[in-house]
């Protein structure tokens, strides 16, 4: 293993491939470890777009574009009957 | 279009989870917590939209009233957030739901009432009785009141209930009427307005909190100080 930090700490992206089932392995998957992994990401997007002094609205735009997206993708099977065909 | 039409109103459900607590969840992640003096912009348009809001409404009551702040405000942005975040394409609105509204009608409107009961009984129970009626009228009229008063978290949850889910099965049936006139020309463009100018005035979903968090607030006011 070419690595000089410890598997376990080490971020997803500098993994390198060999080692990616072992390192998926080790996480732990405890809801407060997965807890703090949402806390973790939504504190990443937030304290570098949204915390600093000028923040734009294209930042707040796509989290709710991505809302929509969500919700779409849950509705999907009841719009399916919706699109405008000859025959349903 | 029978079934599609109230399909949105249904409690989402994915692979059996309840979604919904995810969706109710979801308005909180837009309104972050401030902890410096000199904040974001979206921080600093939310403290001056609450500052504005609350010094309107709260000048009113006196000190034993505006301990309610707190609460008041809260349930504003709420209903408000929750409301508007509805308006988005495709998305699930909970305050169409009769049992969540109710769940929030019936507990605040109980704690004013009770308050009121507590600290001025006697005034409490003359709310039941306008001044200067005449005595024939006295029995009828002290029931025709306390149907009043007891009706009052009723009206509350369906108002709010009734007026959000029918601006969306409006705009649900305007758009579709729409796409279904897209083939005869002219008509298509009148509707089209029309959809535009009834989104517009959707938007007063938030004056639609503020009718609810008023009428709260009045209630709330004449009971327990007066």
């Amino acid at each position: 293993m070419a690595s000089v930090v410890p598997l376990k700490e080490e971020k997803l992206l500098e993994v390198e491939l060999g080692e990616l089932p072992s390192w998926i392995l080790m996480r732990d998957f405890t809801p407060s470890g997965i807890a703090g992994a949402f806390q973790r990401g939504y504190y990443r997007y937030y304290n570098e777009y949204v915390n600093v002094k000028r923040g734009s609205i294209a930042r707040l735009s796509l989290v709710l574009a991505a809302y929509v997206v969500f919700n779409y993708r849950r509705s999907h099977k009841e719009l399916k009957h919706e699109r405008p065909r000859k025959y349903h | 279009m029978n079934e599609n039409l109230f399909a949105s109103f249904i409690t989402p459900m994915m692979f059996g989870l309840p979604l919904i607590t995810l969706i109710v969840l979801f308005p909180s992640l837009l309104f972050p917590t401030s902890s410096r003096l000199v904040n974001n912009r979206l921080i600093s348009l939310q403290q001056w939209m609450l500052q504005l809001v609350s010094k309107q409404m709260m000048s009113i009551p006196n000190t034993k009233g505006q301990t309610w702040a707190l609460m008041l405000m809260s349930l504003i942005l709420f209903i408000g957030s929750t409301n508007l975040l509805g308006l988005l394409p495709h998305s699930f609105t909970p305050t169409t739901q009769l049992s969540m509204n109710l769940g929030m009608a019936i507990p605040l409107w109980a704690g004013a009432v009770i308050t009121g009961f507590r600290n001025k009984t006697k005034a409490s129970l003359a709310h039941f009785l306008p001044q200067g009626t005449p005595t024939p009228l006295i029995p009828m009229l002290v029931i025709i009141e306390t149907i009043s008063l007891f009706i009052q978290p009723v009206a509350l949850a369906v108002r709010l209930t009734a007026n959000i889910t029918a601006g969306h099965l409006l705009i649900h049936l305007i758009g579709g009427a729409t796409l279904a006139l897209m083939s005869i020309n002219t008509t298509t463009a009148l509707i089209t307005f029309i959809i535009l100018i009834l989104l517009t005035v959707l938007e007063f979903a938030v004056a639609m909190i503020q009718a609810y968090v008023f009428t709260l607030l009045v209630s709330l006011y004449l009971h327990d100080n007066t």
